[in-house]
């Protein structure tokens, strides 16, 4: 799961991350109020960021033809202006693709004097099964290029799950940016807060950039969390209801929740051939074996290892409210799972949803010879493959014709 | 011989009395396979009955091993309370625990991992289909089947399965049963990004076990435990190889299905690993229909 910027520094500042003041609004008055507010603590500059589940905000454009999801100003009027130009419009940026993402809420926050800019982030390291917090001195730039075009430039710390992270480990990542006098204990201190962030909350990541030295309005250079991105592991959400909480529905594509109502794992793609799936591997397969013979797979789906009669309607359902399907493939490998069972499921669901596509359905394992008799005593013109290969060469051409 | 299991290897099951456990048990039973205990706490000194067995249940994974000599567990237990089993059964000193378990969180898997350092438990996955070392009779039947396969889809012979994904597994297996070609032992790896037993490690084992004589690799996008296998299997295998990834058409950024199955930051992709393999000689089926021929067209 992902959550807004405003929610990540709000669990950051919670574990004691240095973050810019600053809070969330979802109309113009609101953000005109907190605007007021840090400008009377003193900042001098204060920005106006749109909320939304993806990165390029600054460089987009709003469908209403409006220039910029984030913007910086010195007076509170103008920023009322510019939340009325955001919230309730459209947002496309180069990672939201060309339908955009709905701005329903603004972060107003103090906009500090930016020394200098770093990238950090916390993750876990699949290599060794351990946590690592990575840093460059290449900040607020597309780290990804960072690591293919200098690579040197990436300096990583390995955290033992055990003892935790230690302040040396922060000071040398404080050292290795370049960080001098104060700022490599407040360094150490903010790498550490940063993995209590990671740690306690389950994330699968937490990601800052740019992590900043600001000028304080003492006139001191402090750390400062300018940005900030969390991703949260799934499996672990049931342990954090406050972190539960902050799913916004809004960012998912809706026919995915209706999918994760029945435990169903769908994920909508652009082509025509729908695929219905037991199991993500071969789900994956399925939609590579699709492309394979010319086709391009509207989804991977998987049903999961019990499905039931319901879960395969549902699934039908979902399938069939994505306007782009001509075609559905059902791969199903029978292995615990009754494959008679899936062709009632696929016979009540072709009844039920008055299925005027081709389907092509391929069954194996448990129970076949039954599973195939009921999809051929069902009357309905379903097309049976007869291996993987053989279907999805039978539902592309079916799509074709 | 096979690896890590053999029809006579003695296996207990964590969580038998859960409905999950309890039918893979009976599934286990019913194949062959020799399962000798059951562990629920609390419900110590009761018995799990399948078709005219009677099998012992144990309040504690130690106190089952003891009074059974099983060696090995099978883990069914519910998510939250799976990293706490199977520190039970490293604790116990098994040699091997196979958690069938998915949706384990990834921290308490890092947790896992690094206190399992230097113990002498294997574990298989989480997240994955189980171990199976198919057995002589029909539908492979009196050999070892620890997990969720179907039993009957094997059949005893010398290739080695390796895969992170379950019904990817079953297909391949499938494959070369169909084709009359026998398996020496099929291992599910699991799904997870942080599991007990790489590709790695099992492609070492087959390449070891004198029974096995070909290996088919299946293998997804996200994270770089196949390009590992793959540099090794360049420079040390003895045996054919061939291999299968999935994803090449999953969008970046998004997991499928299994959480390890993500390319994120541009790393993982299919295309990478497919190159991996091409670059250490090992076969690549182009479709998931071709496993077994591509195998079977290099062993020749």
């Amino acid at each position: 799961m992902n959550i807004h910027e405003y929610q990540a520094k709000q669990l950051l500042a919670q574990y004691g991350v240095p973050v810019p003041l600053g809070e969330v609004a979802d109309t113009p008055e609101a953000a005109k109020k907190i605007a007021e507010k840090i400008f009377a603590s003193g900042e001098t500059m204060v920005v106006i960021k749109s909320q939304i589940h993806a990165g390029g905000r600054g460089k987009g454009t709003f469908k209403s033809g409006f220039k910029g999801g984030v913007k910086l100003s010195k007076s509170a009027d103008e920023i009322y202006e510019h939340a009325k130009a955001m919230l309730g419009q459209v947002l496309v940026t180069k990672q939201t693709g060309p339908d955009g993402r709905l701005v329903s809420k603004v972060l107003v926050a103090g906009a500090p004097q930016i020394k200098k800019e770093f990238y950090c982030a916390a993750l876990l390291d699949r290599n060794t099964s351990k946590p690592i917090i990575m840093v460059s001195t290449e900040g607020g730039v597309d780290i990804e290029e960072v690591a293919e075009k200098h690579p040197e430039k990436i300096i990583k710390e390995t955290i033992d799950p055990a003892v935790g992270f230690y302040p040396y480990q922060g000071r040398k990542l404080a050292i290795a940016l370049g960080l001098k006098g104060d700022l490599i204990a407040a360094g150490a201190k903010f790498f550490a807060a940063l993995y209590k962030t990671f740690w306690e909350c389950d994330a699968s990541m937490v990601e800052i950039n740019p992590l900043c030295i600001i000028v304080g309005r003492d006139g001191k250079e402090v750390l400062s969390a300018v940005d900030a991105k969390i991703g949260l592991d799934d499996n672990a959400l049931y342990r954090h209801a406050n972190i539960q909480a902050m799913r916004d529905l809004a960012e998912e594509a809706p026919l995915e929740i209706e999918a994760s109502k029945f435990n169903l794992n769908y994920i909508k793609l652009d082509g025509s051939i729908a695929c219905l799936v037991n199991g993500a591997g071969l789900a994956m397969a399925t939609m590579d074996i699709i492309q394979h013979f010319g086709g391009e797979p509207a989804n991977f789906l998987d049903v999961g290892g019990g499905a039931t009669k319901d879960q395969v309607t549902a699934a039908f359902k979902i399938i069939l409210s994505d306007p782009n399907v001509k075609g559905i493939l059902v791969n199903i490998f029978g292995g615990i799972m009754q494959c008679d069972i899936i062709a009632s499921g696929i016979v009540a669901a072709v009844k039920e949803t008055g299925l005027k596509l081709p389907l092509v359905v391929r069954l194996e394992g448990n129970n076949v010879q039954i599973g195939k008799q009921i999809l051929k005593d069902s009357g309905l013109p379903i097309i049976s493959g007869d291996s993987m290969a053989d279907a999805a060469q039978k539902v592309v051409k079916a799509v074709k014709v | 011989m096979a690896i890590l299991v053999k029809p006579d290897t003695k296996i207990l099951v964590q969580g038998i009395t859960g409905s999950f456990g309890a039918r893979h048990t009976q599934l286990s039973i019913d194949y062959g396979t020799q399962v000798v205990a059951g562990v629920t706490p609390g419900k110590g000194g009761q018995s799990f009955e399948h078709n005219g067995k009677k099998i012992p249940i144990f309040d504690t994974v130690a106190e089952a091993a003891k009074q059974t000599g099983a060696t090995v567990s099978a883990i069914f237990v519910p998510p939250p309370f799976a990293a706490d089993a199977i520190l039970e059964a490293v604790g116990a000193g098994l040699e091997l625990a196979v958690a069938i378990t998915e949706g384990i969180p990834v921290n308490d898997m890092v947790r896992v991992k690094s206190a399992m350092h230097g113990k002498k438990t294997r574990l298989i996955g989480p997240n994955c289909p189980g171990v199976v070392t198919p057995g002589t009779g029909k539908d492979s039947q009196g050999g070892c089947r620890i997990g969720i396969s179907p039993g009957y889809i094997h059949k005893k012979g010398n290739i080695g399965v390796v895969s992170r994904s379950g019904t990817l597994t079953y297909e391949a297996v499938w494959q070369l049963t169909c084709r009359g070609v026998g398996q020496s032992t099929c291992v599910g790896i699991g799904g997870d990004p942080v599991n007990g037993t790489s590709h790695l490690d099992i492609i070492k084992m087959f390449n070891d076990d004198p029974e096995t004589t070909g290996i088919i690799m299946i293998g997804e996008i996200g994270g770089s435990a196949e390009e590992d296998a793959a540099e090794w299997i360049k420079n040390n295998c003895k045996k054919p190889v061939a291999g299968f990834i999935a994803g090449t058409t999953a969008p970046p950024g998004r997991r499928m299905g299994h959480a390890g199955a993500i390319v994120s930051g541009g790393k993982g992709t299919a295309e990478a690993k497919i190159a991996a393999f091409k670059d250490a000689g090992i076969a690549v089926a182009s479709t998931p229909s071709e496993m077994a021929d591509t195998l079977l067209k290099m062993m020749k």
